[in-house]
Order: C-alpha cells, then structure tokens, then sequence
C-alpha cells in the first residue's frame, strides 16, 4: 500500500540539527506565501520587509536583540521542561508571574537602592518557579495532567493579575489599569549608549549558557533526560522522579520570571495587560524549533524576533494583516514537527514486491 | 445573601446556565470522541477560534445563519484532519502537535479575520439566532422557559450528548473506537483499522468543536472578538477528565461548569459585592483545576491515549 | 488421494533494513495438520506469520489458500481468508467484557451492536471445540490460561480455518497447556490447520503432527513427527549444532544474602503479597516459578526498592531495608534485571552510555560535584561493550538500536559491573536466542560460584529447573512450597503453579 518505509536511526547526525530547522522554517515561508498573496501582496516584498525591516538600522538591529532576550528565556524555559515531559504550556503564565514581582519589588521605596536589582531578579525567579510548581506538584503529587493545568494557569494568573491592576495595584497617577512605575534605581543599566539593550539581554545570553550546561554536564541534566525519556526505567535505577521533576518544574518556571523581570526592568518599567503578546506561547515554538537544545535556543529566538518585529513595518507597507507572524508561529511548529521525523527515522522507498 | 441568592436563582439564570453549557457540550464530546479512539487533541482552542471566525465571516457575508454554522463545522473537519494527518499518519507527539495546531489555527483565524474585516471603528455584527420556542414544551412551568425557549443550536446539543453515548456504547462503530483507544493492537488484529478509526474520530471531534465556536459568535453573542474562546477549549479538555471520558458524565461537567460561569457573571453584575469582575472570570479556572485534582487520581484515562500506533511495532 | 492443500506459501522474502528476516520460504499446510514452526528467536517465524496475517507486506513470494491466490494486504483481508492468529502477547482489551471483546471488528447488520449473534457464535465454538468462557466477565479477571482461551475464541468466531499460535504456552501451568493442545486436537480433527510456533521442543513433540525448522530467514528442515523424531535431534537442526546444557557446578550454600519474613503489600490495580517467606544464600540460585500474575513482579518490586511493603521485614545482606528506594537496595550491593528490558530496564531513546551508568551516576566514578565525568562514563561504557560482547556501533549509538540479546547483555554489563553479592533476574532470557540465553545462563553460574545469590524469576520452567539449586513456587501472593532441585519434577512445581498442594 504505502511506498514509505520508516526506519530508526541509530544515531542522528549533527547537520540535521542545522538543517532541519532551516528546512522547516523554509516550508512555513513557503507556506504562508500563499496568504501573503491571497491579501494582495507582493510575496518578495512583504518578505523582504518582514526579515530585512528589523536589520536595517543598527538601531533596529539592537531593538531586535532586545526583542529576543524574553524569547530566549521563554524557550530556555519550554526547553528544561519538556526535556523532563514536564509539559509546561505555562510559560506565560510564569512570566507575568516573574514580571508582577519585579514591578511590586522595583517599586519599594523602603529597600536600599543597590539591592534593588538583585532582588527583582531573585523575586522574578522565585515567583515564575512557585506559579510553576503548583501544577508540578498536582502532576506528582495528585496525577492531574500538567498540559491542562499549565495552560488553565495562564488564564488565572493573568484575570488575577488584571483584577489587582483594576483594583489596589492600580497606578494612582495615570488612572490606567497599570501598576505604579518602578524605581529609577530598579531600573536595569543600559549596555549600550542611546539604545535599549539592558542588562536582561546579557541574562538571557548567560541564561542559555547556563541551562547547556546544567542539560549537558550535570548530574541533574543526565536524570532529567533520563526521567523525560523512560520515567519507570529512571524509577528503577534509583532515581527519585517525583524530585526531578519538581526541579525541573522550578528551573522551568524561574527562567520564564526571569523573561518577565526583563521586561519590566529593562522596557516597561511597569505592569500592564500587554505586557506579554504570548512570549510564553512562542518559546513552545523557538524550544521546538532548536530541538531542545539551549544554544539553538539563541538563534531561534532572535528568528522570531526579527519576524514580531518586522511584521509591523510589513503591515505598514504592504498591508498583510501583522497576525502573518502568529501565523508563521504556529506554521514552523507543526513543520518542525513533521521534519523531526527525519532526525529519528531514516526515509525509505520500498521497492515494488511481486505478489 | 438573601438579596443574592434571589438575584441568583431565577427562571433567566437557568435558562443562561443552559445556553452557556451548549459549547461547552460540543466541545467535550468532540474532544471525548478523539480521546476514546486515542488522541488528546489539544487543537481544540485554536479549532473552536478557527471555526467561530469561519462561521462568522461566513453568516456576515451571506446573512444566512445556517451557511456559517456548515463554514464552521467544515473548517473543524479540515483542522481535525490536519491533525489527523500529525498525529495518526506520521504518529508525532500529540501534546506538541495539539499546541502547535492552535498555534496555527488562532494565528489564521486573526489574520483571516483582519484580512476580510480590517480595523473598522465599530464591531462587525450580525443578527444572531433567536430562541426558537418549541411548541407546547415551552410552556411547561419552570422547565419550559428554561429548556424548550432556546437556541436551535441547544437543542442539537442536547440530543447530541445521547446520541454520543448510543453511537459509543450501542453501535459496532462505537465499540470499534474504543477498542481503538483502548488496545489498537487488539483492534487491528480484530481486522479494524486503526488509522481510519482515528481520522473517524478526528473529523467527527472536529466538526463538534466548530459547532461550539459557531454557537458562541452566532447565538451566545453576535460577533467575533479575539477573546470569543478565552480558555474555553482547554476547559472541555478538563471537563472529560472530570466527566471520566464519558459523554454523560462529561455533560453534566460542562452543566455544572456552566453553573459556575453564570453565577459569576450574576455576582459581577451584582451590586452586593465589591470585588474587580476579573476575580469572577478567574474562579471557574481556579474551581476546574481543583476539580481536576480531586477526580484525576483514579481517572480511566482509555488506556492508548497519547500513544501512536505502527502496526510493526509492539 | 493426498489431502488438498490449505495454505500454501511460496518463496516469501522480507527484508528489515540489513537483516533479511525471511530469505524465500516455502511452507505448506494441509487440513488437519498441526504444524510445529520451530526455530530460536530471530530466525524468522514471527515475521512469516505476519505476513501471512496481513501485518506486513511481504517483498516477494505468493500466498495461496484452497489452492487460490489470496492478497492479503492487512489484517481485515488475513480474517476474511479464514487465517486467526494468537498472538504471543494477547490482544484483548482489559476493561471490556468478553463478549465485546469478541465483537471488536465484526461488521455488524444493522445500527446496533449485535450481541445475540456474537454469543451464538460463543455456543456453536463451545459445542464443537469445547471451548467456554462466560461472555459478560471483564477480561481484566480472567486468568491467563482463560485470556487464551478467548483469542483461540476469538479468532474462530471469525470463521478461522488457519489457526496461527505465537508461543502459546509461555505463560501457562503445564496443566493448562495440555488443555490447549486437546482444543488444538479438536480443530485438527475438524479438518483445521494450526501453525504452533514454540522453542519448547517437547510441546512440539507433544501436539504436533509435522515441523517445520527456521533459521537465519529460511527453512532448513521439514519432517513429519514420527518416532524417527527426538528432543536432541530437533535442537541440534534448530541450531545448527549440538547443544549442552550449561554445567552447574556444586557450591556449598554460604552466608544468606536475602531474608524475606511475611511479606506482604497492599494490592490495589496489582495483585498483592501475602506474607512471602523466602531465604536465599551466597552459592544458590532460587528459582521463582509460577503463571505470571501471581505476585512474582510485585515481590521483584519490592526487592528491588521500587514498590513499599505493607508488612513483614526484606533483610539483604545482613541488613534490614526500611525505605525501600531502589538506592537503598542498591547499596546493599543487590543488582537487578528487570522482566521488561526497554520498559523499565534501559532509556532506548537515549545512548547507549548513559543506559550503561544510569543508576550508578551519581557515584564519585563518574560524576563530581554534581558535574558528570564524561569520559570515565565513555571509558567504563566501551570497557563493558568489550567484556560482555555487546554488538553496538561505538557508545554514543540510540540504545533502541541494539537486539534483544544485546539490550539484555548491556542490562547485564549494568548490573554486574558492580560485583553484585543479590542478584534479582525477572525473565532474563526471554526473546532470546540459545546463544545469548547460553551466555547470560553462564554469567549466572559464575556469580553463583563467586558465592553470590541470584533470584530468578522465570516462567520458562525449563530454565528453572535447569540452573535453580531450590524452586519457590507462588501462587496468589503466596509462596506454595520451596522444592530442592532434587526432589521437583514438572508434574509437582506445575499443580503448586495451579494452587494445587498435595495432600501430605
């Protein structure tokens, strides 16, 4: 019947790592060419637009780059968890989490001024790991699935963050439903004169060194691949899954406060509703994407901020809806799915049998 | 108290507490059927997203109500392909395929819906279903009010969910799909396809779930928002553990969960207390997942849920 | 006149990547024929009955039922040409009963199910073939011997006239596995073919009427079972050569390595222990027979640290284990062979050197403040490959590569790396081939000589009585009777398997 045979590769070779990506990435374009088209736009030009947009200027290049450190983060922390098939959908969640506390500490006039950024950081952390233990502890603790918890999360602690932002956290200045800015002094230093780049960026860079390290040479790293990948075996061979999990959970949820803490610290300085377009959603894409490798965690996450980034100046020339992002999003993570197909199995044609 | 439990316990309230259960009833059985032969489809927020915008642009365009309840359901059959072809076809994880087809799915739906509408000033409405009261039914006290003046779109639910349980329990068909979720080894020796039993099983969910996406854009309100689904579609996805994957129990959760959206919107719109109505909004979520956690220790999950079938393999 | 053929296959050839599983086989069935499908593992039966069901599309050859073509694409096809298969692990659904179990895949007339019609069909096999079960039991109760039972049913009710046995008896009493072969005697003389594939070489003596022998993909004998016909004769055309039995020296039972004292466990979804007394020493081999399901896996568990006891003391080594974790017994130098090598013995997705340190990494030998030490991990892993003959691409390879008995050996090189005095072995050899069950026999021999003590879980019996010093048999969470080597014969552990106990 079928001419296609799947055969299990013994080991994967490093190129597919690079080229699969690539390739998935190319099929979304070509893809979404189509809608580019159906709203009566130039595809080379709308493309153009949309990748070169973000490179043009040094100053777009940096913006860029500032974009991408809540990415790298998101996806560092989808990359952690899903290694230990802790399905964290979470991520957004855990963010707004890390970004409540950042504002609530940046805000305290009775801290000193230099500890100020130390504890946004430590604060973020901590909230974005406690908001992700709660389903990690419902997971080990009471079996209730993790992917509808994580995401079921999401909606309460954003309504919960709206209602403080509606009622007591409410800005007394302004009047909007957004918190009180933080301090000058909680505010991260600039990295680099006249642009944004803030100390969140070089986190994020020393973040991804960090979870490669932790994955690739850490006693921790080894159970939690060993625990994502055959948790009975890993039970049988001593280790402790329910502890490994929670770990990872915490790690998972503490990276995603840190996206949060960024974003506060570095751009907004505050709380409010838009603070997150789905950061969380589409580190699930860039973790995927980089095949759960934190260094390939990196150039993902710039991918799809130069694409958030130059979908708005694509809109503004060309007219394609800006949701072409959202769309592409969505798109490379189910063709990165179907392509890493062909890092586990091998494609080949059956010849033809005589019947 | 007094005040609010009379505010509360009316006629109207339980006639909204039916109207918001109608998705919801959709939504679970179409997720139960994809379960029971085996696949978490986790599309079902962005197929619920897709499918309201289908349906509505649809109705918007040719004023035919009918017209974009059938764009609704189709553009449900297509994703419930899509995610057939992921999952069954090339056996992927069904967790990362699920997100990424609502990833995909609300991604198009906004642009989609951009596209045809743009940005205008005022909301693009239609004028959505009128409760149809049914003859003789509806003048029953108390209950006639409550079940017999609704939606034609209720009372398909409301015959769906025994149809479900008949089709499941009753018909060789049914008892095939849950051979199929349950030990696909079995059921392929049996000589019953596993890959079409589950593509059956896709479409079938699909198309319930773009039942639920069209009732709520062309009966509960008469536009569509970028909130239309909100966390609905991960809701069903609780209920059917709470309701034990099955289609009787799995309703009387989205009922009970109904209860609880109404209420909370009473509360909101009740002078007697002063909390931000986010806190409402968030109490349905917060009570699911503590539903979920008193139910989930003993579930019976069928036993090849999330597993990919290759007939070669053991 | 010679009876019409039933099946007949002709050159079928399938190839696996580089393993060429079947190399142009001929087979024939004839109407009453019992025909016996011996060979070791690997040489190429399975895949030639899956072929015949339908489960593979073979690369060449031709199958010919009554004399007719017959394309059989898939598994529907295999049923609508007559052709039922058991297969070795069943394929029943737990949670339904029997009765819908039978109904599974049947093309009902009309809307509704049709139960009359299925439960006639249960009556017609039951008159014919004297085969029964009650049709509304959940098959989750029933024994093994009656889940069986009902894929024999099962595939009758389909209207088979080929009958396709994978290892029938691997998990029945030797009582119940002649009950198997009267019902296959009953079909025979129904003008039915059963194809019985076993490695039991006196099963096939037992029940069959020819046999045929594979090896590497091809058919290297065929012989009608008449008294030209012996045990040893069989092996040696299974193999190739001439086999011996591994050599068991005499040891003198040593200081005792695993005490266990009224262990018990609370059952829940598995079956529970009640009160196991069991004794092993340096220089034994206890070999623990029973029909799976009895609480063999539930008393690995506990031994093993990964299942909590509800009462009763476990003392290994000359210490009391409280906690049971799996460290805790792993420090008391226990090693462990899981029954399910992939499932919950080795990561097959992950290489082959990590499975290799998996539950030791946290030893000062490979890692180090939290820090692994790849290359002692690489060395140690490419020093075990050496030793234990692990046929593997280098360490890095995707563990789920490896065959059977490669899988089981880098389980074995785990295990053993650490001079283990208590080692538990649930079913180490099954899916094996002779020389890698040979090999793995022998490694137990020498750690008995060592002065260690090994359990030995098995439901070979053949294994059992071939290297045990003393034979446990469990029946129901409970130990029946504890046999010396010397004084236990089939016929006595297999009523004690059946709960049976002689009276004194």
């Amino acid at each position: 019947m079928t001419g296609i045979r799947l055969e299990l590769r013994a080991q994967s070779p490093w190129w597919l790592n690079v080229l699969l990506p690539l390739g998935a990435v190319g099929a979304t374009l070509v893809l979404c060419s189509g809608l580019v088209v159906l709203a009566g736009a130039d595809v080379f030009t709308a493309y153009s637009k949309l990748f070169l947009s973000s490179l043009s200027t040094a100053f777009n290049l940096v913006e860029t780059v500032v974009k991408a450190a809540p990415l790298v983060f998101t996806g560092l922390a989808v990359t952690v968890a899903f290694r230990a098939k802790f399905w964290n959908i979470g991520a957004e969640g855990q963010l707004l989490a890390g970004a409540m506390a950042a504002a609530f500490i940046g805000a305290r006039e009775g801290l000193p001024a230099w500890s100020l950024v130390p504890l946004m950081i430590a604060g973020g952390a901590l909230a974005g790991s406690v908001w992700a233990l709660v389903p990690a502890v419902l997971k080990t603790r009471y079996k209730v699935d993790d992917v509808v918890t994580t995401l079921l999360l999401n909606f309460v602690l954003f309504y919960g963050m709206m209602a403080l932002l509606d009622g007591p956290w409410k800005d007394p200045l302004s009047g909007y439903p957004d918190s009180p800015d933080i301090r000058m002094e909680a505010e991260f230093p600039i990295l680099l004169r006249a642009t944004r780049l803030h100390l969140g960026v070089l986190l994020a860079a020393v973040a991804a060194a960090g979870v490669w390290l932790l994955l690739r040479h850490t006693t921790l790293g080894f159970e939690i691949d060993a625990v994502g990948e055959n948790p009975n075996a890993a039970r049988y061979a001593g280790i402790h899954l329910a502890a490994v999990t929670l770990i990872a959970a915490a790690v998972s949820g503490a990276l995603a406060g840190l996206a949060g803490v960024g974003e506060v610290a570095g751009i907004h300085f505050q709380v409010m509703a838009g603070l997150s377009p789905g950061y969380g959603y589409t580190g699930i894409v860039i973790a995927m994407l980089a095949r759960l490798n934190p260094i390939g965690v990196v150039p993902a996450a710039v991918f799809f901020a130069i694409i958030i980034t130059g979908a708005e100046a694509m809109s503004r020339a060309t007219g394609v809806p800006v949701f072409l992002a959202d769309v592409i999003q969505g798109m490379a993570l189910v063709t990165m799915l179907a392509a890493l197909m062909l890092t586990q199995y091998r494609i080949r044609l059956n010849r033809p049998g005589h019947e | 108290m007094n005040e609010i439990l009379s505010q509360v316990f009316q006629v109207g309230f339980f006639a909204a507490v039916i109207r918001i259960a109608t998705p919801l009833v959709f939504g679970t059985l179409g997720e139960l059927f994809a379960e029971r032969a085996g696949v978490l489809n986790l599309g079902i927020e962005g197929i619920m997203m897709l499918a309201a915008m289908a349906g509505f642009s649809t109705a918007f365009f040719t004023g035919s109500l009918w017209l974009g309840v059938l764009a609704a359901v189709l553009t449900g059959v297509m994703a419930g392909a899509l995610m057939g072809l992921l999952t069954v076809s090339l056996g992927l994880s069904q967790h990362v395929s699920g997100i990424g087809l609502t990833l995909l799915c609300s991604g198009l739906s906004f642009f989609f819906y951009r596209l045809i509408f743009g940005q205008p000033s005022s909301l693009p409405k239609i004028s959505s279903f009128e409760p149809l009261a049914l003859p003789g039914l509806a003048d029953i006290p108390v209950l006639g009010p409550i079940l017999f003046n609704q939606f034609a779109l209720v009372y398909l639910a409301m015959a769906i969910v025994p149809a479900a349980a008949f089709v499941l329990y009753q018909t060789p068909w049914g008892l095939n799909l849950r051979a199929v979720g349950e030990n696909p080894h079995a059921a392929y020796s049996a000589g019953v396809s596993v890959t079409a039993m589950r593509y059956q099983a896709l479409l079938v969910s699909g198309a319930l779930m773009g039942l639920a996406g069209a009732f709520l854009c062309m009966a509960q309100y008469n536009a569509y928002t970028f909130g239309v689904i909100s966390g609905r579609g991960w809701v069903c996805i609780a209920l059917i553990v709470f309701g034990q994957w099955n289609p009787w129990k799995s309703a009387a959760g989205s009922i009970l969960f109904a209860c609880i959206d109404a209420l909370q919107l009473r509360l909101q719109a009740s002078s007697a207390v002063h909390l931000p109505y986010q806190v409402f909004l968030m109490l349905p979520f917060v009570l699911t997942i503590v539903g979920m956690a008193l139910v989930s220790r003993n579930a019976l999950a069928p036993a090849a849920l999330l597993k990919p079938f290759r007939k070669e393999a053991r | 006149m010679e009876s019409p053929s039933l099946l007949e296959m002709r050159g079928i050839a399938k190839r696996f990547g580089d393993v060429q599983a079947n190399d142009g086989v001929d087979l024939t069935l004839k109407c009453g024929d019992i025909l016996g499908l011996l060979g070791e593992n690997g040489a190429g039966k399975t895949t030639l009955m899956n072929i015949l069901f339908g489960v593979y599309a073979a690369d060449a050859g031709r199958i010919a039922i009554d004399g007719r073509i017959a394309h059989i694409r898939n598994s529907a096809d295999a049923l609508a040409h007559g052709v039922g298969m058991v297969h070795q692990h069943f394929h029943l659904i737990p949670r339904l009963t029997v009765l819908e179990n039978m109904m599974v895949g049947q093309s009902g007339r009309g809307l509704r199910l049709d139960r009359g019609f299925a439960l006639g069909r249960m009556r017609e096999i039951e008159r014919s073939f004297g085969l029964r079960l009650p049709p509304d039991a959940r098959v989750g109760d029933l024994t093994i011997g009656e889940q069986q039972r009902l894929e024999i049913i099962k595939a009758l009710a389909r209207g088979a006239r080929i009958l396709i046995l994978d290892e029938p008896t691997a998990a029945l009493t030797p009582q119940e596995a002649e009950g198997l072969f009267m019902a296959l005697r009953a079909m025979a003389g129904q003008r039915m073919g059963v194809i019985f594939i076993s490695h039991k070489l006196h099963e096939i003596l037992a029940v069959t009427t020819r046999v045929v022998i594979m090896q590497q993909g091809r058919v290297v004998a065929e012989t009608a079972n008449d008294d030209t016909v012996s045990k040893k004769r069989l092996a040696e055309l299974m193999t190739g050569h001439e086999i011996t039995p591994p050599s068991k020296v005499p040891t003198t039972p040593g200081r005792v390595r695993l005490r266990i004292e009224n262990l018990q466990t609370r059952g829940g979804a598995r079956p529970s222990l009640k009160g196991v007394c069991l004794e092993v020493r340096g220089g034994e081999i206890l070999g623990i027979a029973g029909v799976s399901g009895n609480g063999q896996a539930e008393l690995a568990d506990v031994i093993a640290g990964v299942l909590p006891a509800s009462g009763g003391t476990l003392e290994i080594n000359g210490t009391k284990v409280f906690r049971f974790t799996p460290r805790e017994v792993q420090a008391l130098e226990a090693g462990r062979i899981p029954e399910d090598r992939m499932g919950t013995g080795l990561v097959t997705s992950l290489p082959l050197r990590s499975c290799m340190v998996l539950s030791r990494i946290r030893e000062r030998r490979f890692s180090r403040w939290g820090f692994l030490k790849h290359r002692a991990i690489g060395r140690f892993a490419d020093q075990q490959i050496r030793s234990f003959g692990i046929r593997a691409a280098g360490n890095h390879v995707r563990t789920g590569t490896l065959s059977g008995g490669n899988l089981q050996k880098a389980l074995l090189a785990r295990e053993l790396a650490w001079e283990p005095t208590l080692l538990l072995a649930a079913q180490p050899t099954r899916g094996l081939d002779v020389a890698a069950a040979r090999f793995v026999h022998q490694r137990f021999l020498d750690l008995r000589g060592r002065d260690g003590a090994i359990v030995l879980i098995s439901e070979d019996l053949e294994e059992i009585f071939a290297l045990s010093d003393r034979i446990a048999v469990m029946f129901e969470g409970r130990v029946m009777d504890v046999l010396d080597i010397r004084a236990a014969t089939v016929a006595k552990v297999g009523l004690l398997m059946a709960g049976v106990r002689e009276a004194a």
